[in-house]
């Protein structure tokens, strides 16, 4: 066949027409599903903005909180440290540790006495996730703030912004203080210079579960959805009087406490 | 050539020492390390030559999907559902890290870190 300029250029044109076929013939001609990807567990909770109200006169004594903080540090692996080292996702801490600016001179018999559960408070604009150079803790789109421990270096940034010291560094391999036949086999452990704290149980969420220390508080710690109007924890803070932590900070608590 | 008898002695000397792992193994014998597939078990999240070759990319994924995308439940290629997880899914069916992972791992001589944190499931004595 003689070949043409004519023959030539149909040529080139069917073949460039193929190529931009093919691609799309390929992924329509994939196997059952097409590709391999992921997707939100069917049970998963959503909201848009997490958050959590505590009935502090409810849940107001050491014995009370440290219950919580057991299930907490048992269900995710937090070891206990007999040191200014501890681990710590959720502890307590009295009125004037707990509400700085806001403290009286002659304060009420319960404000005295009582004590306050502390945790992170997932902030909406959480000065760790602004400050952290490896972006190992970041925020979700649900207001949780999450930490990567696999990316975590161990710089400390975050302890250091953090205005609620709501984050632990692990100066030791964690395991040399956790009885490695009693811990929960299904969440990890850290490691050694990682930072680490509460993470509102995401994986708790995922599963269709509320975070432990809601459950466990028989009522006193509600946990919802903050964007929703008509949500539980919405409802408590329309009909009770609370307060945030360090509001001057400007982070946006998602913690708030019934006084 | 200047001082050639000297420049190509060295030379062979050189290539002789920089080649000499090949030279201690020559006649020696490689035996692929024999790992323990599961028994409960017949097909994995992705074909087993894939998986041989990718799950440290997989994995990788995973971890993403699952910590930054809020994503935890992985559709294969084939359809199945999986819950992504290293821990709860991974080792369900490989029970045993030593039989299995570090079969390859030390033959291969790479130390993932993999279990710093994460759990492998408890060692049969």
């Amino acid at each position: 066949m003689k070949q043409s300029r004519r023959n030539f250029l149909k040529f080139a044109g069917l073949s460039a027409a193929g190529l931009c076929i093919a691609p799309t013939a390929a992924m329509a001609s994939g196997g059952p599903g097409g590709a391999a990807h992921a997707e939100v567990n069917s049970k998963s909770l959503h909201a848009k903005r997490w958050a959590m109200v505590i009935d502090t006169r409810k849940l107001n004594t050491e014995e009370a909180i440290e219950a919580l903080a057991e299930t907490c540090h048992h269900i995710h692996n937090v070891p206990t440290i007999d040191s200014d080292q501890d681990i710590k996702w959720l502890w307590s801490g009295s009125y004037g540790e707990v509400f700085p600016e806001q403290e009286n001179n002659f304060p009420s018999e319960a404000q005295e006495t009582h004590r306050f559960p502390l945790l992170c408070n997932h902030c909406e604009h959480p000065s760790c996730v602004r400050v952290c150079p490896t972006k190992a803790t970041f925020k979700r789109p649900d207001n949780i703030v999450a930490m990567d421990y696999h990316r975590c270096i161990g710089c400390r940034y975050c302890m250091a912004a953090c205005p609620f010291g709501a984050r632990s560094f692990n100066f030791m391999d964690p395991r040399l203080h956790l009885d490695m036949d009693n811990i929960n086999m299904k969440f990890p452990t850290r490691m050694r210079g990682v930072v680490e704290k509460c993470n509102f149980c995401v994986e708790r969420l995922a599963v269709g579960e509320l975070p432990a220390c809601a459950e466990k508080s028989e009522g006193a710690i509600i946990f919802g959805d903050l964007q929703d109007p008509d949500s539980n924890v919405r409802k408590a803070l329309r009909e009770n009087f609370t307060l945030r932590r360090k509001p001057a900070a400007g982070t946006e608590p998602g913690v708030y406490y019934i006084i | 050539m200047h001082y050639g008898g000297k420049i190509i002695t060295g030379l062979v000397i050189f290539l002789g020492l920089v080649s000499m792992p090949f030279w201690f193994n020559i006649g020696g014998s490689y035996e692929e390390p024999k790992v323990e597939l599961p028994k409960n078990a017949k097909v994995c999240v992705a074909p087993t030559q894939n998986m041989r070759e990718n799950h440290m990319k997989l994995l990788d994924q995973w971890r993403d999907m699952a910590l930054r995308e809020g994503k935890r439940t992985y559709i294969s290629a084939k359809g199945d559902k999986y819950t992504i997880s290293l821990q709860n899914t991974c080792m369900q069916c490989h029970t045993s890290k030593e039989q299995f992972c570090d079969k390859c791992h030390v033959d291969a001589s790479v130390t993932p870190y993999c279990w710093d944190c994460h759990v492998p499931p408890k060692e049969a004595k």
